[in-house]
């Protein structure tokens, strides 16, 4: 018997009943559709957190005032400024392995250009915040290290804030004003993109760390030399946990606390935090992958089901078939393929629902989808190897019949 | 030349050392000659189903040999048999066993693809067999719009299908009115004349008599043999 020729039993045995046929490849076709929609989120999630592990850069520490303290009720972290720009010096000073360090603040802004405003946010930046942050130029030039000190009132822009003060237009040179303060354009940066968390890393305006602190009304209410965050670029991934204590150590000998006292600053490591987020996204996946693979466990216990209720009710015909020439493999090979047949069709069908699904999901939220094509023949060995494990006994079972004893019963 | 079907002193024993040992067989011998047109009668529990079984090679025996076309058919494992089958024997039955989810061409050509004819030819020679019973017209009728008689030809014609020796046929009138069985028989006689073996299995005397020679069986023996 040929391959063909098995096919074609099997094929008329299906269409013999069709519905009962799709029902029965139903619990293949959501489990394979379950499956390549889940993997295609995962995956999806895990490269645009692996573009971001690269753009935040890996190697970076980030260090915030710590919890401030309003009688007896603790504040948010960074509530009340502990650290200063002496601090950042310090670090740079003091600490080896350490690359950059970049003493920030941060404040909200509505900002001018001509007849469009925008709200955004501003930082005032060292010299080091950009290459710690990977930044990019698009157009114009960096600021010039005179420019930190004399707290010169220049600005760079981001893509979000250009296009919507500038439109089209070139916006090097142009004026911004930020509450009254005009600011010169000296660069545009080059687009990031959205962030990992959903955020527009775009919508971002930098200055001087200086031209913050004494030019901006906002900047100003930030009292004397502190700053909000300094962000610490180490040389290599290995030096970050010792870099991490050193900084901590430093700081509260910097900052007079008492060995067991509270740190009233915070240093964070990204990294750690990016890959306990990766992480928890393996974990879904697994978790998912584990769920879909239930539903394929089920659907395929309804194929043995029904293959078995399908050898029983055709039990004269496997008896006549037996009786006409067909040996046992041959009889075994029908409705194997039958059961094969089933599942990769739901497997097929379910890779389509799948593709749809997956886009459907990408389109109706804000989750990246990422459809490779491995899964996809993954899934359609999966629905085969359903098949045949599950169709086996069945098949196993018709080919074991006695051919007296099958075409006798009614 | 060797007879087709030689049976010598065939014992089938059922549950064996049980409690419910059955002896359906005892001591059988049967000789079936090339062109031969035999029946095989006897009431019910004589033993001829099992005997018919053995013929058919879908059974083997507990004791005595079977040597189909020269073949002992005790030597052979259980896809052997099914082949000798398939080359050898058409089988027809007394509820013709048709699939009903199939055409009558279907039906004809079904056992054709546990053969070695090539799917080109396959059809055709449905075609031609239906034609040799005279249901060329019919061939794309299911089972359920077909006549008694009509499916019984449709049966006869797969189980010629493959080119067999020997037709082996249980109680082929037993589900149709005397005169379209009279017809089926008529059909067995031609192809006998054609220089097909057929055995007839039936407890009907009057069906047996229009065989060449009738054996006759009660309680697994075979006790008489009539020829005409």
């Amino acid at each position: 018997m040929t391959f063909r020729d098995t096919a074609g039993l099997a094929l008329q045995a299906l269409r013999g009943n069709v519905l009962r046929s799709v029902l029965t490849a139903l619990g293949v076709i959501i489990g394979i559709a379950a499956v390549i929609v889940m993997v295609a989120i995962g995956q999806g999630t895990q490269s645009r957190l692996d573009t971001m592990i690269s753009s935040l850069g890996s190697n970076r520490l980030e260090v915030q005032s710590g919890a401030g303290r309003s009688g007896g009720a603790r504040l948010g972290a960074g509530s009340k400024p502990t650290l200063t720009q002496d601090d950042a010096d310090a670090m740079r000073r003091e600490l080896s392995d350490v690359q950059y360090v970049a003493a920030s603040v941060r404040m909200g802004a509505q900002v001018v250009a001509g007849d469009a405003n925008w709200a955004t946010s501003v930082q005032g930046v060292d010299e080091d915040f950009f290459p710690i942050n990977n930044w990019q130029l698009e157009s114009g030039e960096w600021f010039q290290p005179r420019d930190y000190g004399a707290a010169a009132k220049v600005v760079l822009i981001g893509q979000t804030v250009k296009k919507n003060l500038f439109g089209d237009e070139d916006a090097v040179g142009k004026t911004i004003r930020v509450e009254r303060v005009p600011l010169r354009v000296s660069g545009v940066l080059a687009g990031r993109g959205q962030g990992g968390f959903g955020q527009d890393n775009d919508d971002v305006m930098f200055v001087p760390l200086q031209t913050a602190k004494r030019r901006l009304p906002a900047g100003s209410a930030i009292s004397g030399e502190y700053v909000q965050q300094i962000s610490v670029g180490v040389t290599r991934p290995e030096a970050m946990g010792t870099v991490q204590g050193a900084i901590a150590d430093l700081l509260r000998q910097r900052h007079h606390i008492a060995p067991n006292g509270q740190d009233d600053f915070n240093v964070r490591n990204l990294a750690e935090i990016i890959a306990t987020r990766t992480e928890t996204t393996r974990l879904m996946s697994l978790l998912l992958g584990a769920v879909a693979t239930i539903s394929l466990i089920v659907g395929g216990i309804g194929i043995m089901n029904i293959m078995l209720v399908s050898v029983t009710e055709r039990i004269r015909e496997i008896g006549l078939r037996m009786a006409v020439g067909a040996g046992p493999r041959e009889i075994r090979l029908q409705f194997l393929a039958e059961a094969l047949a089933i599942s990769l069709g739901g497997g097929v069908l379910g890779i389509l629902l799948g593709i749809a699904g997956s886009w459907v999901a990408g389109a109706a939220s804000a989750l990246p989808v990422h459809l490779s094509p491995g899964i996809i023949v993954l899934a359609t060995l999966f629905s085969l190897a359903t098949g045949l494990f599950f169709g086996y006994y069945p098949a196993k079972k018709a080919a074991q019949l006695d051919p007296i004893e099958a075409l006798r019963s009614e | 030349m060797a007879a087709l079907i030689e049976i010598d002193r065939l014992d089938k024993v059922y549950g064996r050392g049980g409690a419910a040992e059955v002896h359906a067989l005892r001591g059988v011998s049967l000789s079936v000659g090339r062109g031969d047109f035999v029946a095989i009668m006897g009431p019910s529990g004589s033993g001829k189903t099992t005997l018919m079984n053995l013929i058919g090679c879908l059974d083997t025996p507990s004791a005595g040999s079977y040597r189909l076309d020269g073949v002992d058919v005790a030597t052979l494992d259980v896809t052997e048999r099914a082949h000798l089958r398939r080359d050898k024997i058409g089988f027809v039955f007394q509820s013709f066993q048709l699939l009903s989810r199939l055409s009558a061409l279907e039906n004809v050509a079904m056992p054709l693809v546990y053969g070695t004819v090539p799917k080109a030819e396959r059809r055709p020679r449905a075609l031609a067999a239906l034609a040799d019973v005279g249901l060329a017209n019919r061939a794309d009728h299911r089972p359920t719009e077909l006549s008694g008689g009509q499916q019984q030809r449709v049966a006869i014609a797969r189980a010629l299908i493959n080119k067999p020796a020997i037709l082996l046929a249980d109680e082929p009138t037993g589900a149709l009115d005397s005169k379209t069985g009279e017809e089926v028989l008529a059909l067995f006689a031609r192809l006998r004349a054609e220089g097909l073996t057929v055995i007839l299995i039936t407890h009907d005397a009057n069906v047996a008599a229009h065989a060449d020679r009738q054996h006759v069986m009660r309680d697994g023996e075979l006790v008489e043999t009539t020829a005409r």
